[in-house]
């Protein structure tokens, strides 16, 4: 189809690649026409969903995340996946608040913020097995392009 | 991590973008300078920032703990819109000031 396009991106779980991901998935969905604000919410959940990959997930240990983007029509699809130690109860993982690690200052905000700043969240997770984090966001929803007029 | 010490108060200049990556090396060093210099205030100043996660909320969460333990206070400087919308999100603001130019 004419207005999809697809990405794929593995990289190391170091914290200094953290804002790497989520400037490569800014610069990705930059086709879409997104608003300022809109690339700042997808910024900030990318870099939650790598943050949890990284301390729970893998637990410091260095291995693959892997992101992959869609984009169709005007509509950002995200994947986040890791194959770390997966969530025991993700129902209770995603509560507002909650945290395995506050010792590591966690503010357990982490899932709230996805939830707020995507329209769609999904989390799949197998004890033992890895997560993956599924998002959805359609940019520019009650936005009205001036490009798209004919000159 | 750039800070400025006056008596018992402590400026941190938040750097471009507060992700888990410099959280914790902002975490390290403010209680490193908050114990030496024993330190009762801090202000966190966002002129520079841009960009805040849930770490950053965690760090300044950790700081604030600290500092009512020891009787003090915390307060935000220069937060833009964005990061207005992200303190008041994370509930933060119920537990410290948002002042839009410093005293």
């Amino acid at each position: 189809m004419e207005h999809t396009n697809e990405m794929k991106l593995i990289f190391d779980s170091r914290s200094s690649n953290e804002a790497f991901a989520r400037v490569t998935v800014a610069a990705f969905m930059t086709s879409l026409n997104p608003t300022v604000e809109e690339v700042s919410d997808v910024k900030t959940a990318v870099s939650e969903a790598v943050t949890n990959a990284i301390i729970h997930g893998y637990e410091g240990e260095v291995k693959d995340i892997c992101i992959r983007c869609r984009t169709e029509e005007k509509t950002l699809y995200l994947e986040i996946e890791d194959q770390g130690r997966g969530i025991a109860d993700v129902e209770a993982a995603m509560e507002p608040l909650f945290t395995t690690k506050p010792e590591l200052e966690r503010s357990g905000m982490g899932f709230s913020f996805m939830e707020a700043f995507m329209d769609e969240l999904e989390v799949v997770s197998e004890f033992g097995k890895g997560t993956t984090v599924k998002m959805k966001k359609i940019i520019g929803k009650g936005r009205k392009l001036w490009t798209t007029q004919s000159l | 991590m750039e800070y400025q010490v006056q008596e018992n108060c402590l400026t941190i200049f938040l750097p471009h973008e507060l992700d888990h990556h410099n959280a914790e090396e902002i975490r390290k060093e403010a209680d490193y300078v908050i114990e030496r210099n024993h330190i009762r205030y801090i202000i966190f100043d966002f002129k520079k920032t841009e960009f805040c996660d849930s770490s950053g909320i965690g760090v300044i969460m950790g700081r604030y703990k600290q500092i009512c333990m020891l009787g003090g206070e915390v307060c935000a400087v220069h937060a833009n819109e964005r990061m207005k919308r992200i303190l008041t999100m994370s509930g933060i603001t119920k537990i410290m000031q948002i002042y839009e130019e410093e005293k």
